[in-house]
């Protein structure tokens, strides 16, 4: 399994990629394969504060629930609507329309733990 | 950690892009590349194939099978006719539920048993203990492999790739057949909801039987179908799981299942706990439940149900309703609130969730 290139990775195979002074967040394939089709995704709201390890929203598939978390600190600058009535876009397109928020970092430096996509994928790998 | 058990069947899965988890010992599965969602919808419109090799299956035969089986089975197993499988439980002397299964009657004193693959070792160790000289238990588990074909395209579908033999048939009867060449025993049961086949065949043959009844399928819209949908589907037709939704714990009478416990002149074991049960009333139910599409949550194995603060009952399934829409499930709670229509609150994550319950099948074919 291959991971694009342009993202940064957490252990808990989330992506972030810069959109200005934000963050966007997704998970990736690798999660998306994991959970199977995805039905439900409760996500905070603009403004909201995020921490970072601490569990910022849920996504529901059909066999199970899981804990998204935070992989920075900082304020939920943007949420993915379209999610709502459509949370199968995280399966269909996971780094593209299956995004999930954009955080604003309050750490810079948590900035810093993220992965490159070679190391993630070794972290993958080793699963 | 126990050598993951496989069916004959595995190298087609693995072929065919499956994602396999590991399900009580047994490499499974859980969906193909489809997906669960797809798969679901697959089977209620078109046509899908099974792979439940991994059940345990088991000949009770020998001069007093009858009663053996009498004994065992809350359902009047020994009393139907040749040719018919019955569901039953297996219960305890306290009423509680050792398994569930079907029974396949060839003949008197000649049975067949289909239990669930998780059990299968428990289940033998029943029959064996409870079995006397004149009735032998024969594991045929691991020689025997297990097809099911579910929905509106199926019987059709089999029936021609069995020469037209099948096609009168009716539900909960089974017969030796060939289909596609293989010998097998057709029995017309399902786990779905839907009409369909139970193909039961040799492991030799199970490939050659999978990739006919695959291609057969295909230009129907027909789909290989995971473990994932496998439950999804059962839980709309309302149909209880081992292990969620029965167990040692509970009665058939709690879980609704009445109408498969026969009492009239019968003694079998754990028919006096039963008798008691139903002169002193229930003090649970399982209940069907359906939490509104606006509401956004889904309640879980293990929710708790709550009235006033209280801890009232217990979700013992739940899910998206693929194709009944919101969330549906399954739960333990007290006479008072099992009538449809009343108003429960379940425990969702921290979260109070108002949900409905709702009487009969959350799904209901077409007839």
């Amino acid at each position: 399994m291959s991971f694009p290139k342009d993202l940064r990775y957490t252990h808990d195979h989330e992506w972030l990629q810069a959109h200005g002074a934000s963050w966007r967040v997704g998970i990736t394939q690798f999660a998306v394969d994991a959970l199977g089709d995805i039905t439900l995704v409760d996500l905070p709201r603009e403004g909201d504060l995020v921490t970072k390890g601490q569990r910022f929203g849920t996504i529901e598939s059909v066999k199970s629930v899981s804990d998204l978390y935070a992989p920075v600190s900082g304020k939920v600058t943007a949420v993915n609507a379209a999610l709502k009535d459509a949370p199968e876009l995280v399966n269909t397109e996971p780094y593209g329309k299956g995004w999930m928020i954009e955080v604003e970092p309050t750490e810079k430096t948590e900035l810093d733990e993220l992965m490159n996509a070679d190391d993630y994928g070794k972290h993958v790998a080793a699963q | 950690m126990q050598p993951r058990l496989r069916t004959p069947l595995f190298d087609v899965h693995k072929r065919l892009g499956a994602r396999l988890i590991d399900f009580g010992g047994w490499e499974m599965p859980v969906s193909y590349p489809a997906g669960t969602i797809k798969e679901h919808k697959a089977v209620r419109e078109a046509v899908g194939l099974f792979d439940v090799s991994h059940m345990g299956e088991a000949y009770l035969r020998g001069p007093t099978a009858n009663a053996v089986v009498d004994k065992l089975c809350s359902n009047n197993v020994a009393g139907a006719p040749a040719g018919k499988a019955v569901y039953t439980l297996l219960c305890r002397p306290s009423g509680g539920v050792v398994d569930d299964c079907i029974f396949y009657k060839r003949g008197d004193n000649d049975y067949t048993v289909i239990v669930n693959a998780s059990n299968t070792a428990k289940d033998l160790d029943w029959f064996r203990e409870h079995t006397d000289v004149g009735c032998d238990v024969i594991d045929v588990s691991d020689d025997t492999a297990l097809i099911a074909v579910q929905g509106p395209r199926a019987i059709a579908m089999v029936d021609t790739l069995a020469g037209g033999t099948l096609a009168g048939m009716t539900s909960f009867t089974f017969r030796d057949a060939e289909v596609a060449g293989v010998a097998c025993v057709a029995a017309r049961t399902g786990y779905t909801g839907e009409d369909g086949f139970e193909l039961a065949c040799r492991n030799v043959d199970a490939v050659r039987l999978w990739d006919a009844l695959l291609a057969a399928a295909a230009p129907l819209g027909g789909l290989p179908i995971g473990l994932g949908a496998r439950d999804s589907l059962r839980l709309e037709a309302k149909l209880p799981l081992y292990g969620n939704d029965l167990d040692d714990d509970h009665t058939p009478l709690e879980a609704g299942l009445g109408w498969a416990v026969k009492l009239d002149g019968r003694d079998f074991l754990g028919a006096e706990a039963l008798r008691a049960q139903k002169r002193d009333g229930l003090r649970r139910q399982l209940v069907g439940f359906k939490i509104a599409e606006e509401t956004r949550a889904i309640a879980r194995h293990g929710y708790a149900v709550k009235q006033n603060g209280d801890v009232v009952g217990v979700v013992t399934s739940g899910g998206p309703g693929i194709c009944v829409g919101g969330a549906i499930g399954l739960a333990y709670v007290p006479p008072a609130l099992a009538t449809a229509g009343t108003a429960l609150t379940i425990d969702c994550r921290g979260k109070d969730v108002s949900a409905t319950v709702v009487a009969g099948k959350f799904y209901k074919r077409p007839q």
